[in-house]
């Protein structure tokens, strides 16, 4: 056996290739906004301000991650996004309710939809499109049931979380005054940065994490070597719609309000991040670096194509 | 006897949405006894009009009806659902807007003929519904992946149409599709949806699009041995589909003279997969029954008009009916029919032992 | 964290009641693995079945069937289509349950096998011939996924095993690679290597060669002598004479569900081999084709359809062949030897990649089914599920089918007018449904046949070709079938039969145009028609 004439490609497999590719992408397109752009997008800040924006989505589309290497998929999560900003809204401020009662709160209707969508997913064996379809039906109607108009969040303990900043050292830059300002992120972003970590280590080093690649591979042969095809499937669903929740309170934290139109199109959000990065549709193939990844490249072209239209006005 | 009567009728497929319709029917009687009461009156034109809950559902399901039409024959074809519908009836809509106001928002005439800004909007509807076919018939992407794409990006391109302003079509004409023809106190829209029907029941009769659709929605394999093309049959199923939402994209256009690109015809391709499931049809696809799944659309409306009635918002609306539509899933899902069906078989067994 | 190989080789040494493991002979440089010591083979049976009966509604699948098999012996289970090899193998698997009979496996009497884990608890392992593994992981995932322990993979140790056992078992891969970059080949072995690791006493091989080339084949085969030195009992399932010959100590023969006989390799030649499994012995009971004149119009002789140098992508060599009026002509040839590709070829069926078509003289294209159709070419395909019946639709509509799809789409038939279509041929060919409206799906097997066959014969072809009509079917609607096929030539229509039972053929066809391994090795008519003279010609190479 002759293993060291095989090519880098032979040797790497789809998942870590696809990712190579993914952040070549990404320092490709941040490089291009760079040179392009000039400006903003030479200060650190720039970077932490696009983790900022999109912690959230970076939670939910780690969920999605994990549902689509499972094979499935889950279009339900902008709707649980918005039902937790609307839910943990009005529990804040109509009832006067605590910061960990919101939490809980989100947490709560991230595990109801999981149990309820993986239930119908993976033991009536449903298409888990109708599922989720009917999911995100069922959390937007839930969102103007709760409350319908939108209004922002008043209670003095939120917001003072909501403006906590954490400092990154070393990142900072001087502004115009010459006056030293520090690069900071938000406390979504480090929940998000935990969560991509705590995932990576699943889908790596976890049989759990290994049946969802497998039980998306094939699903046949998965039940051939003895893969609870049904429990993996469940707890695919599950993982999703409970980050779903979780992204849905690092949502609510960076825009401090409840509305019925929040995190509207999130879930093609989600998915196109993921599959940037790397995960296929088709079940199988995906690495959570990639997703964050993707997320990242996705909001750098947005945030390109903006700036690009505040030059031309 | 009156055993094998139940069974036929039980088994018949407009039984699941005439029972509905039933229910709904009896729920509102008991609430309000006038429910049904129909008056003749007069409009804020002086015109004479129908009046009443009834005439209300006959109108607003009408959309819904002629969605169902096209919705049905994509199930059946491709095994899957095309919830870009609301989306394409934006951009169609759009388009037909574009065309009258010729690009200014607020013109003092229209700028071309109704019949040419509708036939714009077919043409608009069609190319959405090839593209939907071409990514389902050729690539073979399921169509609700497929679809997912003009679901998202749809309204933003329907709003791109009209650079993001709101023409208002300034001819009262146009307004006849959406409410009242002067003189004739019957919705135009009933006679749209009646247009529609008789239109697919002579498809129906005269080609063989119901065989097609169905033997390759049942066995791909087995029609194309029996020299049919499975991916023209599905192609067209979504171009049928294309022509349906324009024409419903006319009547919902021509409700407000205007175009709301988040609002307009929202979530409405929830309700018209429902129609379709309603109305017996497996959403796996195969055998349908057009006239069940029509039906089945006017069961939605009186749902909406009861809900509505029960002073439910609009937006809260999508959250009941997806409760339906789960219940609707799990009850049509083999595992859980296999499941009765045991269940049955135990029941009668204890029965004869005892 | 999963056991390591070590520990799972010495708890199997410790455990007297535990079949010896039997990797590593030969590969002495692995001393973990115990070396199984040849006794007397006979001695060391490890696997016995005794009179299995299977019964499936209207069919006895298996009838009373006895199999045996030794400790290191690769052994041949052989038979055709419907002979009850694959529901023998599904009874061993636990994918069916037996009606009736024992299995008795060594050093753990008898045992019940309700499920494919229990089988593959008990050390048995199926290989099949589609590869039940997951593409889209490593190597050494593969071969250790889903049995692990604990809630984390050490991936270093299972690479580490995993090289190990490739290496022991001289298997061309790295644990690392990801499994679809491997050949087809090498991932058939990482599913032996899976399922030897798996303390396997019987493995089961079901039909591993059928996409493999010959130096692929030659490796898997290598891979079985050595686990056969090991002591591993092999049953090979495979539709190719000369594998069976090249690697196989003995071969059971089934025939219609029951048992033709179990036999020595060398004590059956190749033409014996193929007389039993097609059953020779078999007795002629009429010779219909006496019963029916051969067609004397004034076209006869003409060619109908002739075909030079066809080929599709269904893996055929390319092939010639012609059919005149009123001929009954047939391919022969074991399952597997590329017969129905060839029709499906004529017919459009498949991707034609080659060759030139002439109908009647003319040069035409046909490139999909309905121009085969339009140049009045019918085809009953082989299976009817899949490709014949469309289960929902009545048999009303699967009886127009073909005519309505042929006389246009926008000319359906009354309903009345499909109804006397439908009508006229329920009793042409007494076809049992309740009625016209009756779902095919809910028919037996041999009426839904029927409403294939009068689906075809409703568009009146000149040229029908039959592929297997009579699988499947109780015997009195075969003699019908095959009265038919004489009766329609008679009147001129040109048939293509094939079948598995050759006396079918010989009763029927005046030519029979002979394949082996894909391609075409002969064609027998006239005096050259017998049973000894196609055998000889299939099993050729002796």
């Amino acid at each position: 056996m002759n293993k060291e004439k095989k090519s880098i490609f032979n040797k790497m497999n789809d998942t870590s290739l696809l990712l190579t590719i993914t952040i070549v992408i990404f320092l490709l397109m941040y490089i291009g906004a760079i040179v392009i752009q000039g400006g903003g997008f030479t200060k650190p800040q720039m970077f932490f301000n696009i983790l900022n924006a999109n912690a959230a989505l970076i939670i939910t589309a780690c969920g999605m991650s994990i549902v689509m290497i499972s094979g499935g998929i889950d279009i339900s999560v902008g709707g649980v996004v918005a039902l937790v900003s609307m839910s943990c809204a009005v529990y804040l401020d109509h009832k006067g309710g605590s910061i960990i009662g919101s939490i809980l709160i989100a947490l709560g209707i991230g595990i109801a939809f999981g149990l309820v969508q993986g239930f119908l997913v993976a033991v009536l064996d449903i298409q888990p499109f109708i599922v989720s379809l009917a999911g995100m039906f069922f959390a937007r109607g839930m969102t103007t049931i709760v409350n319908t108009a939108p209004f922002n969040v008043e209670d003095e303990e939120f917001n003072a979380l909501k403006l906590t900043r954490v400092n990154v050292p070393f990142m900072g830059s001087v502004n115009k005054k010459g006056i030293y300002v520090p690069a900071y992120v938000e406390i979504g972003v480090i929940v998000a940065l935990l969560i991509v970590v705590l995932l990576f280590l699943v889908l790596r080093w976890t049989r759990l994490g290994r049946s969802f690649y497998a039980v998306g591979g094939n699903k046949q042969s998965a039940l051939m070597m003895g893969i609870n095809v049904r429990r993996t499937k469940f707890l695919s669903h599950l993982i999703c719609s409970v980050l779903a929740g979780i992204g849905g309170y690092v949502y609510f934290l960076h825009v401090g309000s409840g509305s019925a139109s929040h995190a509207m199109g999130m879930e093609m959000n989600a998915i196109a991040s993921s599959i940037i990065g790397g995960t296929m549709l088709t079940g199988g193939v995906g690495n959570i670096i990639g997703t964050l990844f993707g997320v990242l490249s996705l909001s750098t072209i947005q945030n390109i194509v903006a700036s690009a239209g505040l030059d031309q006005a | 006897m009156v055993k094998s009567f139940f069974k036929r009728l039980t088994s018949n497929q407009l039984f699941i949405p005439l029972m509905a319709l039933i229910l709904l029917a009896v729920i509102n009687l008991i609430n309000d006894p006038g429910f049904f009461r129909i008056t003749l009156g007069t409009n804020n034109a002086g015109n004479p009009v129908l009046s009443g809950y009834l005439i209300t559902i006959l109108d607003y399901g009408s959309e819904l009806g002629i969605l169902a039409i096209g919705m049905t024959l994509v199930t059946a074809a491709s095994g899957g659902q095309d919830i870009s519908v609301g989306a394409t009836i934006a951009i169609a809509g759009s388009a037909m807007l574009r065309v009258l106001c010729g690009g200014n928002s607020r013109p003092d005439q229209i700028q071309a003929p109704i019949i040419v800004a509708f036939l714009v909007a077919c043409i608009v509807g069609m190319l959405c519904g090839a593209f939907n076919g071409l990514l389902v018939a050729i690539f073979k992407i399921q169509p609700m992946i497929a679809t997912l794409i003009l679901f998202t990006a749809g309204r933003s391109i329907a709003a791109w149409i009209n650079n993001n302003e709101l023409p208002i079509v300034p001819d009262p004409k146009f307004s006849y599709f959406g409410s009242f023809i002067p003189g004739i106190p019957i919705p135009t829209t009933v006679f749209i949806v009646a247009i529609c029907i008789v239109i697919i029941a002579l498809v129906l009769k005269f080609t063989n699009l119901g065989l097609y659709t169905q033997a390759v929605g049942i066995n791909e394999n087995s029609s194309r041995l029996n020299g049919i093309n499975p991916t023209f049959i599905k192609f067209l199923a979504f171009v049928i589909l294309g022509l349906c939402v324009a024409v419903a994209a006319l009547i919902k256009v021509s409700r407000l003279s205007t175009i709301n690109y988040s609002v307009i015809a929202k979530d409405i391709e929830m309700d018209a997969i429902l129609a379709v499931a309603l109305g017996g049809n497996a959403l796996s696809g195969g055998k349908f029954n057009m006239w069940a799944s029509i039906l089945g659309a006017y069961v939605i409306q009186f749902l909406t008009t009861t809900l509505y009635k029960f002073n439910v918002q609009s937006d809260a609306l999508a959250a009941y009916k997806a409760v339906v539509v789960i219940l609707l899933v799990v009850f049509s899902a083999p595992t859980v029919r296999d499941y009765m069906a045991r269940l049955g078989k135990n029941m009668a067994k204890r029965k004869e032992a005892a | 964290m999963f056991v390591g190989l070590r520990e799972r080789s010495e708890a199997i040494r410790i455990s007297p009641s535990h079949t010896v493991i039997h990797i590593g002979a030969g590969l002495c440089s692995a001393p973990f693995l115990k070396i199984w010591r040849g006794e007397n083979v006979s001695e060391n049976v490890v696997l016995k079945m005794r009179g299995i009966n299977k019964t499936f509604p209207g069919v006895r699948a298996l009838q009373n069937v006895d199999f045996t098999l030794n400790k290191g012996e690769i052994h041949a289970l052989m038979g055709e289509n419907g002979a009850g090899k694959s529901t023998l193998i599904k009874v061993l698997t636990g994918v069916y349950t037996k009606d009736d009979g024992t299995i008795e496996l060594e050093g753990k009497g008898e045992v019940a096998i309700h499920s494919p884990q229990d089988a593959q608890k008990l050390g048995i392992s199926t290989v099949y011939q589609e590869i039940t593994l997951c593409p889209n992981l490593t190597v050494a995932e593969n071969m250790f996924i889903g049995r692990e322990q604990g809630a984390f993979t050490n991936w270093k140790q299972m690479n580490a095993n995993a090289d190990k056992l490739l290496e022991q078992l001289d298997i061309p891969a790295s644990a690392t690679q990801q499994l679809s970059n491997c050949s087809i080949a090498v991932q058939q072995m990482v599913a032996i290597a899976r399922a030897i690791d798996m303390d396997c006493k019987v493995l089961i091989l079901d039909e591993p060669t059928s996409s493999l080339d010959e130096q692929e084949v030659e490796k898997l085969f290598g891979l079985m002598r050595d686990l056969k030195e090991m002591g591993v009992g092999i049953i090979f399932v495979t539709h190719f004479l000369d594998q069976v010959y090249e690697v196989c100590d003995k071969i059971t023969v089934l025939r219609d569900g029951q048992l033709v006989g179990e036999y020595e390799i060398k004590d059956l030649p190749r033409v014996q081999l193929v007389a039993k499994m097609l059953g020779k012995e078999m007795d002629d009971l009429s010779d219909i084709k006496g019963e029916h004149e051969a067609y004397n119009g004034q076209d006869a002789g003409e060619i109908v359809f002739e075909a030079k140098g066809l080929q599709s992508d269904a893996g055929i060599k390319p092939f010639d062949f012609y059919i005149k009026k009123g001929e009954v002509n047939g391919f022969t040839g074991l399952l597997g030897s590329g017969r129905s590709e060839c029709v499906r070829a004529i017919f459009g069926a498949d991707r034609v990649i080659g060759g030139n078509v002439k109908v009647k003289g003319k040069e035409v294209k046909i490139s999909k089914p309905l121009d085969a159709m339009k140049n009045g070419i019918a085809y009953l395909p082989e299976d009817r599920k899949l490709d014949g019946i469309i289960g929902d639709l009545s048999v009303r509509e699967n009886i127009i089918m073909a005519l309505q799809v042929l006389t246009g789409f926008f000319k359906p038939f009354s309903k009345a007018q499909a109804n006397a279509f439908a009508r006229e041929y329920i009793e042409k060919l007494n076809i049992k449904t309740a009625s016209v409206d009756t779902p095919i799906k809910s028919l037996s097997g041999g009426n839904q046949q029927k409403v294939i066959l009068a689906r075809w014969l409703l568009m009146h072809p000149e040229y029908l070709i039959l592929d297997e009509p009579t699988r499947g079917i109780d015997v009195g609607t075969k003699v019908d079938i095959q009265k038919l096929v004489l009766e329609l030539a008679s009147e001129g229509m040109s048939v293509t039969f094939i079948s598995s039972e050759t006396d079918e053929m010989l009763r029927t066809c005046s030519r029979l145009v002979v394949m082996r391994d894909r391609k075409v090795v002969g064609e027998l008519s006239g005096d050259d028609l017998t049973q000894n003279k196609i055998m000889s010609t299939i099993a050729g190479g002796e």
